[in-house]
């Protein structure tokens, strides 16, 4: 106990040491303030590593906060980025609204903010500069897309959904441009539909629930890898084979889901990469310099249906 | 006729299971399949054993966090606890998938048996410091937990590195997802530790020690009782709960999730504790209406997914629910209601 304790203590006082030495020799660099949404998902994980090696990478100190999906949590946080003094925040927005107070905040500090793979809703654009990520609505395209053409069967096709945290622009528009591509074919119809948050808890719990009160379920449609991941758990509790009596459709194309679809238990997943830390710190660094911006810049993505995965699996990084 | 009518409303039991009913009723209503069981791959299947299954963690809370109650006390760190004992077993076992030759095979990094007891003694260590903070050092017990439940998610992720920990060792997913004799085994654990506690404090003095500490702490030590070391040991015991709903949690979903797992489960298993009729004042507790009141909590999160309500409103139509069922149980609103409809029906 003793010497864990003075363990303990001796850690603490030597990260205190390491923090103020390096401190004068990061004085001059650029410093950015990045407030994460949490870490509810391999994807967010991947997220979080690509941000913080870019910026080691690129000499721009990194200030680093997690909200752990609170909005509260990310407002409290760039407040103190604001009070910090720091040359740009960076942030990836729980929920799309109730953001004009605190950026306001930032833009009289005349701080420029960049929004990261997540948009916000406003009346004044000029809150922020730019917006770098996916484009969920079309990620949401894509996936409707390859179940229309990649769908055998014959007859009404009902389809379940898990959906994405409430309110969050990921759910939303995942949700828009999957539901605006199926409108074409009358019977692709979705029969359920609920929020499983994200996390692969929630999706399993929800898909438990939805296979007990519907016995008619040809395809479901996960908004994130995670909860595809959690049903597919539920699925075969249930004795259905995941992948081929129920296909699966999902979004984000993170490791567990290359896992999965080597196994034959999910059909597709459509890549939202994560992977914009490189390209983050460029626009960081053109932001001080002045440059101007269009108000979107989207990231390069892909589709990978079952059959890819295990030639691509070994050249993924997250 | 009357007489046992009215003693049978009189029992604390009487108004959570009338709860558990009305929501079994709704949720046959809509969904007509709800009472059904069949048996699929040698063991039990339908929305009934889901509904036990998930419960299960809750239930075990729900059960430690009775007693702390009973003790005029109160612990919200036990959504902390989960989070980080269950850190701790998915980063012990942790296990890697190997591809083989086209094979997937599973292997763990620390002995399961080791990373079980591991994680138990980390829930355990919480336990004690919150009981050390509220018996030793006197604190408010809602002031006390509160540390824990704020620092306890950021040791979480500590331990997982801010991941999600994925473990890939085939026999941890037993204990959350396994059967025995058809029957899931999280509810064999439930029934172990109400058994024990049934046992410690019907059968000996130790609950109505405890439930004296709760109704008046001074009289109870005047009278003999040490008190303070009760209160200590009822807190760590509650922490174990945790723990236990910990591996529960983390073998379910073969994975730890530090922010999200057990999030929110301390209000969950207040309201549990609440909803089987002990009070939130201390003194009296019931261990079986708490776990009424965890199956009333599952059920009706069960009936909202069930039911297709638009997950905007959710958090709405769950609490409209409470609301009732919380105005229904209260004696005060009750007698009203009788006196009312006594005087009414009294002439005819």
């Amino acid at each position: 106990m003793q010497r864990t304790r003075r363990t303990v203590i001796s850690t603490i006082a030597a990260g205190l040491i390491a923090g103020t030495l390096a401190m004068p020799i990061s004085a001059s660099a650029l410093t950015l303030g990045f407030a994460q949404v949490g870490a509810e998902s391999e994807w967010r994980t991947a997220n979080t590593g690509s941000i913080k090696d870019a910026a080691k990478a690129a000499g721009i100190t990194l200030k680093f906060s997690d909200a752990q999906q609170k909005q509260e949590n990310q407002i409290k946080a760039i407040r103190s980025f604001i009070a910090q003094k720091v040359d740009v925040i960076a942030f990836a927005p729980v929920v799309t609204t109730g953001w004009d107070t605190v950026l306001a905040e930032a833009k009289k500090a005349k701080i420029p903010v960049v929004l990261t793979d997540r948009s916000i809703e406003t009346k004044d654009p000029s809150l922020y500069v730019t917006m770098i990520g996916s484009d969920f609505t079309e990620e949401g395209r894509n996936a409707a897309q390859w179940l229309l053409q990649n769908y055998k069967g014959q007859g009404d096709v009902n389809i379940v959904e898990l959906q994405g945290t409430v309110g969050s622009a990921p759910a939303i528009e995942r949700k828009k441009g999957f539901e605006e591509v199926i409108k074409s074919e009358p019977r692709f119809k979705i029969t359920r539909s609920q929020t499983g948050d994200f996390t692969r808890a929630k999706g399993k719990e929800v898909m438990e629930a939805f296979l007990k009160t519907d016995k008619n379920i040809q395809v479901l449609f996960a908004h994130n890898d995670d909860m595809a991941i959690g049903a597919i758990q539920a699925i075969e509790a249930a004795g259905i084979k995941p992948g081929k009596d129920i296909i699966i459709v999902s979004i984000d194309a993170v490791k567990g889901a290359f896992e999965a679809m080597m196994a034959g238990k999910l059909n597709v997943s459509v890549e939202c990469n994560p992977l914009l830390g490189p390209q983050l710190m460029e626009i960081v660094k053109d932001v001080k310099a002045g440059k101007q911006f269009p108000k979107r810049i989207n990231t390069k993505e892909g589709i990978f249906p079952m059959e890819t995965a295990a030639k691509e699996f070994p050249s993924r990084k997250y | 006729m009357k007489a046992t009518l009215l003693k049978l409303t009189r029992s604390h039991l009487f108004w959570p299971c009338v709860t558990l009913v009305l929501l079994c009723l709704v949720n046959v209503h809509f969904n007509p399949g709800f009472f059904n069981i069949e048996i699929k791959d040698g063991h039990l299947y339908g929305s009934v054993i889901d509904i036990l299954n998930r419960a299960a963690p809750l239930m075990l809370i729900a059960m430690g966090m009775t007693l702390v109650i009973a003790t005029r006390g109160i612990d919200i760190s036990v959504g902390a606890t989960v989070a980080i004992a269950g850190a701790v077993a998915a980063s012990l076992i942790g296990g890697s998938l190997v591809i083989k030759e086209g094979v997937q095979t599973y292997v763990s990094n620390t002995p399961m048996p080791l990373a079980f007891a591991a994680a138990l003694f980390v829930a355990l260590l919480c336990g004690l410091w919150n009981g050390l903070l509220v018996a030793g050092a006197g604190m408010q017990p809602i002031v006390a937990t509160l540390i824990l439940m704020v620092a306890g998610r950021g040791v979480a992720q500590l331990i997982t590195e801010g991941q999600i920990v994925t473990v890939y060792y085939e026999p941890f997913f037993f204990i959350g997802n396994g059967f025995i004799f058809g029957i899931p085994v999280s509810l064999y654990i439930v029934a172990a530790v109400l058994g024990v506690l049934l046992l410690l404090t019907q059968r000996t003095a130790l609950g109505l020690f405890i439930e004296s500490v709760g109704i008046n702490p001074v009289a109870s030590r005047f009278s003999g009782i040490s008190a303070r070391a009760l209160v200590f040991w009822v807190y760590a015991f509650c922490s174990v709960t945790a723990g236990i709903a910990a591996l529960i949690i983390t073998s379910n979903v073969k994975s730890a999730d530090a922010n999200n797992a057990g999030l929110l489960l301390e209000l969950d298993a207040i309201l549990a504790v609440a909803l089987g009729g002990t009070s939130l004042a201390g003194g009296r507790f019931y261990l079986i209406g708490t776990l009424v009141g965890a199956l009333i909590i599952q059920t009706l999160t069960y009936a909202i997914y069930s039911l297709g309500v638009p997950p905007e409103i959710n958090m709405v139509v769950k609490a409209i629910v409470v609301f009732g069922v919380c105005i229904i149980q209260s004696p005060a609103l009750r007698d009203l209601l009788l006196k009312h409809a006594l005087r009414s029906g009294g002439p005819a």
